[in-house]
């Protein structure tokens, strides 16, 4: 191993810029010329706009432009797409409303895009947006998820019957219905997956220059993946031309699903800076940002599991509906479909699995992935059901879960959904969690507890997840419109130090840092000589960028598949330099040398001689670059299992998490620390969920939940002290033997910290958030 | 945020020529809570008048049973005082939960009471204290202050100078907060004081009062039990997302018990 190479907790390269506040955001960028844009939002969840003046706008100082839906619609920009196709139990595609990213004649949702102003200052855009009049028609609103396909509901758009997006109905419906009929008991959950609002800590933004010269569009985003918005933008939004756009994610601060999607925002700037033949540019504020942003979860749903006297589980049956808002987001139909129902086997062998997704539409924000996508939606119905059949049972929940888990020596295991888990020790986890909660010690702490009048639960959540998205051939069939593969370029420079060139963004993870470790591994260059570029269209070869665990599990093995082909061809040159076979040649350590010899020469030198092949061996090509483009054979399954430890005071209802503990199956760890941070951080936002995110739309569609003041986001001192640990298993489809860890804790806590809130009040269900008024009023009834 | 103009008076009295002689003119002591509401655009004064450089509002002084704290005297130098931590503990905690610190080094005493915020701390103190509010103009007894939701008792341009709050035998402020904003959902502020309990409320109704009800049930006695029979009104309480009437109602008693067990 080398030093600072994989499995050594090196601090991260880029908090030198960010901790001397040297990043980079879209937002930092100013070119000459700019202007600055403000968009006018429908006040209304839902009206038919019967006219729009802008004269006084357009008349106001400094307005260089007022543009509205009409214009874009002249100039032939695209609708907004949904990448993903769900076939609907009529057989039809999902129906997919056209999405205009500014309003054509109606506004579906509070905060939905009218128009944009244009002007040499933000004040004066914001001032002349207040002159834009526009005369809208008010009709009633669907802001209930549950009540949205409802008869007789408002309509929201005509291609969408009773507001359903698709009806998804997975399995075998017929053979789920029998083993229910013959099982021994049938528990059953009737729970809310809250919406939640994804909230990272940078605002979105857009910079759009053009260039008349070049006729080409840079445009600066706050995105996950600068390549899948270039490609979208060009390829359906016709905004220009693949090679005559540029996109930029420059330092992003923080995404977490919520920037991947192609936003309205960043089409009309793309578009409005070519029209106005001036830079525009756009920043949210954080009321923009609550209001426009594409949400997460929002589902409604009974689950059943029909048992056998043993606590085995025989089959499962899911119902759900989830809200997709009033229009479809980039990935939003994949969301509550393939990354939710091919989790339902969680940890366990069920052999039976039936659901029925109805996904609908609401005048409220898109929603679409956010931090885990589904997989937390999964997770956490499963194992709040699990919980209610160990209760109906009798059975401690660690013996239920002990009794149906899938054995480790039955990997690769097929799951009744789709998904094939390569590998796992899913006891091991449990064992290794109980072991480090002290599960046995539980019963004298709750005593004591109780001595100070607390209430002390404990709860666990086993869950599995698919990372490392995606296999293409699996995301085509699926109905995707892209492969999930990745790319990188790994350059020697003449004098020896490294550009690694990624496909992947990183905005926050740590990327630049985890990748110079891999490389400084296999190559042998020193640590501090490895660079890693990424976020440029222009700069990076190609790429499909950050979400869904990918990262490392999918790019990080295209840069290890270029490093492989740098040393096999400095093989060649060195063989040559040092007059050997090249059969002679083995690599280590960042040396070639001659087997049975002490001949050796450094990468950095071989790759000196690449660049000036004065000696050269004969039909090599000049030059050390390489590029390697990887497609996952599988998905990574991350698995673990959470205990969570709560206190309740029942006077008021309030939570206090006492002990958290994770312990986690991530494959091999390249820097434990970074891997450490994300496992805080993803606990900490099922923090969030669990007990105090709740965005809360009023019956008239207004977002009630807009500001911190009302939208209560988890804190530091929301969390105790975690105690966290691994235990890993090779998966053998990856050829790093990673699994990818950046949603794991969203995914795993939400379960955890409501069943051990439910164990502890004796309650069978709270639901999320369970602020203190709803503990409280689940005190009274368990009472 | 609307143009304005910005003015730095050195003395009260200048400061209340400048308002006075504006067209739509707004004090600004802390800000926390004005250039929020400038920056979303929902107040657009023609003039800003600084109090921030006006030496006399601010600071702390204990004369006899008396503190006196300047107007402009920020959270966190009221909790940090060791005077106030001396004199009436209670205080210097109330102030040392107000917001996080960027708020407390900045949000002021006199702000804070002149705003009267439904879910405010400070008037909770300022009643059950039996503080006076001294302005540029007169004194104005606390229980008398406050007097409906971002209401007061001030007059137009009146300027709060400072408060002035008698030393209790004991006093305890119990806080339940939200949980995103962190103001309060419920807050009972209790005092022991000589001339008998004295209690107020914030947070649960529309503005902050006096708990007579409270006050009577500890007559009897000044313990957490002598509130058992007691019931805050429902139909008087806020509802919102954040807390039904019923639940504040029941705070309101669990609040009280608890401040009035911290004073023992
Ligand atoms: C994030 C955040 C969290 C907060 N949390 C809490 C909390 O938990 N508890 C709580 O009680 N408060 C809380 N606050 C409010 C804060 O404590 C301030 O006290 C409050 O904003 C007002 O004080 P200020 O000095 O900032 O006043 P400013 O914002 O400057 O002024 C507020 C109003 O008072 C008027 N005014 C100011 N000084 C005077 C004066 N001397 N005479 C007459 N009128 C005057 C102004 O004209 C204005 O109308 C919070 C604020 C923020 C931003």
């Amino acid at each position: 191993m080398q030093e600072n190479g994989i499995g050594a907790s090196v601090r991260r390269k880029e908090d030198q810029r960010f901790l001397l506040g040297k990043g980079r955001y879209t937002d930092d960028i100013n070119v000459e010329g700019q202007t600055y844009a403000c968009f006018v939002r429908s006040p209304h969840a839902h009206a038919e706009i019967e006219g729009i003046d802008a004269s006084a706008a357009t008349a106001a100082p400094g307005v260089v432009a007022v543009l509205t839906g009409d214009d874009l619609a002249a100039d032939g920009i695209g609708p907004l797409i949904c990448g993903v196709t769900v076939t609907s139990d009529d057989g039809q595609p999902h129906r997919a409303p056209a999405h205009p990213a500014l309003a054509q004649g109606k506004v579906n949702y509070v905060g939905d895009h009218v128009a944009i102003v244009i002007a040499e200052s933000l004040t004066q855009a914001r001032d002349a947006a207040e002159l834009v009049e526009v005369n809208y028609r008010p009709l009633p609103a669907v802001a209930s998820t549950a009540d949205a396909a409802n008869d007789g509901q408002q309509q929201i758009h005509e291609e969408a019957p009773n507001n359903i997006c698709f009806n998804w109905p997975f399995g075998d419906k017929a053979a789920n219905d029998e083993a229910f009929a013959g099982a021994h008991k049938v528990s059953s959950i009737d729970l809310v997956n809250n919406r939640m609002v994804t909230n990272p800590m940078e605002p979105r933004a857009a910079l759009g220059e053009y260039n008349s010269g070049t006729e080409e569009i840079t445009l600066h985003l706050t995105t996950q993946n600068p390549h899948v918005h270039r490609l979208v933008l060009a390829a359906f939004n016709q905004l220009a031309p693949e090679h005559k756009l540029r996109v930029v994610g420059p330092d992003v601060g923080g995404g977490f699903g919520a920037k991947i999607f192609i936003y309205a925002e960043e089409l009309v700037v793309g578009w409005a800076c070519r029209k106005v033949n001036r830079p525009v540019k756009w920043t949210a504020d954080r009321t923009e940002a609550f209001l426009s942003d594409a949400h997460g979860r929002d589902h409604v749903t009974r689950a059943e599991m029909a048992l056998d006297e043993n606590g085995k589980f025989l089959a499962m049956r899911v119902l759900t509906t989830a809200n997709l808002g009033a229009y479809l987001s980039t990935f939003a139909t994949m969301v509550p479909s393939y990354l939710y129902a091919f989790l339902f086997a969680g940890q366990y062998t069920t052999p039976l699995i039936y659901s029925e997704v109805k996904a609908v539409f609401t005048n409220t924000s898109p929603v679409d992935a956010s931090r885990g996508a589904g997989r937390p939606e999964a997770t956490y119905l499963l194992e709040r059901l699990v919980d209610v059949c160990a209760a109906d049972m009798g059975l401690d929940p660690a013996e239920i879960r002990r009794r149906n888990f899938i054995p480790k020596d039955a990997f690769p295991y097929q799951t009744p959904v789709v998904q094939c888990y390569d590998s796992g020790d899913y006891e091991a986890a449990l064992d290794q969690a109980m072991e480090l909660a002290d599960y046995a010690g539980f019963d004298a702490r709750a005593e004591e507890a109780r001595g100070r009048g607390k209430l002390r639960g404990i709860g666990l959540s086993s869950y599995v997840e698919a990372c490392g998205i995606a296999p293409s051939a699996a995301v085509g069939q699926l109905g995707g419109g892209v492969g999930l593969w990745e790319s990188a370029q790994v350059r020697f420079n003449p004098t020896g130090n490294v550009q690694v060139f990624t496909g992947t963004h990183s905005h926050g993870q740590g990327h630049e840092t985890t990748f110079a470790q891999l490389v400084c591994d296999q190559l042998g260059v020193p640590f501090e000589n490895i660079e890693v570029i990424h976020g440029d269209t222009a700069k990076t070869q190609f790429g499909m960028g950050t979400y869904g665990s990918r990262s490392l599990a999918v790019g990080g093995v295209a840069i290890a598949k270029a490093c492989d082909k740098l040393i096999a061809k400095g093989k060649k040159i060195a063989a040559h330099a040092m007059e050997a076979a090249e059969g002679d040649i083995e690599f280590a350590g960042g040396n070639y040398t001659v087997a049975g010899t002490d001949k050796a020469m450094n990468i950095a030198e071989v790759a000196f001689n690449a660049y000036v092949p004065h000696n050269y061996p004969e039909g090599v090509e000049p030059g050390f670059d390489e590029n390697a483009f990887f497609d996952p054979m599988n998905f990574s399954f991350p698995a673990g299992t959470h205990i969570c430890e709560v206190e309740v005071d029942p006077a008021t209802g309030e939570v206090e998490i006492v002990d958290y503990t994770a312990v986690d199956d991530f494959g091999k760890l390249v820097n434990p620390m970074i891997v450490e941070g994300q496992v805080h951080g993803g606990i900490v936002h099922g923090i969030g969920q669990a007990l105090l995110e709740g965005c809360h739309y009023d019956k008239d569609g207004q977002l009630v939940t807009a500001s911190y003041m009302d939208y209560a986001m988890p804190r530091a001192d929301n969390a105790p002290e975690f105690k966290i640990d691994y235990a890993p298993t090779d998966p053998p489809h990856n050829p790093l033997g990673v699994k990818g860890c950046g949603e794991a804790g969203a995914i795993g806590a939400p379960p955890a910290i409501i069943n051990a809130i439910a164990n502890a009040i004796g309650a069978k269900h709270v639901e999320m958030p369970a602020t203190p008024e709803t503990v409280w009023r689940a005190c009274q009834s368990a009472n | 945020m609307y143009e304005f103009s910005y003015h730095r008076p050195a003395s009260v009295a200048e400061a209340a020529e400048l308002i006075a002689n504006a067209a739509d003119g707004k004090l600004v002591a802390g800000g926390q809570t004005l250039l929020p509401t400038m920056k979303h655009r929902l107040a657009s004064p023609s003039d800003v008048i600084d109090l921030g450089g006006i030496a006399e509002l601010s600071g702390i002084v204990v004369n006899g049973n008396i503190v006196t704290i300047g107007a402009m005297t920020t959270h966190a130098e009221v909790a940090a005082s060791s005077e106030v931590r001396e004199a009436i503990p209670a205080l210097a905690a109330l102030a040392g939960n107000i917001g996080d610190p960027a708020v407390r080094n900045r949000g002021t005493l006199g702000g804070s009471i002149a705003n009267n915020d439904p879910a405010a701390d400070y008037p909770a103190a300022v009643i059950a204290l039996g503080a006076t509010v001294r302005t540029n103009r007169r004194e104005i007894a606390g229980e008398d202050f406050f007097t409906g939701m971002f209401e007061t008792a001030l007059e137009e341009d009146e300027i709060v100078v400072a408060v002035d709050f008698p030393r209790p035998e004991a006093a305890s402020y119990m806080k339940f907060e939200n949980p995103a904003s962190r103001y309060a959902i419920v807050g009972v502020f209790v005092a022991r004081t000589a001339a008998g309990p004295r209690a107020a409320v914030t947070g649960a109704t529309a503005c902050a009062h006096r708990a007579f009800r409270i006050e009577e049930s500890l007559q009897a006695g000044f313990g957490a039990s002598a509130l058992d029979g007691f019931e805050a009104p429902v139909d008087k309480m806020n509802s919102d997302i954040h807390a039904s009437a019923e639940y504040r109602a029941h705070l309101v008693k669990v609040m009280a018990q608890r401040a009035v067990a911290a004073c023992a």
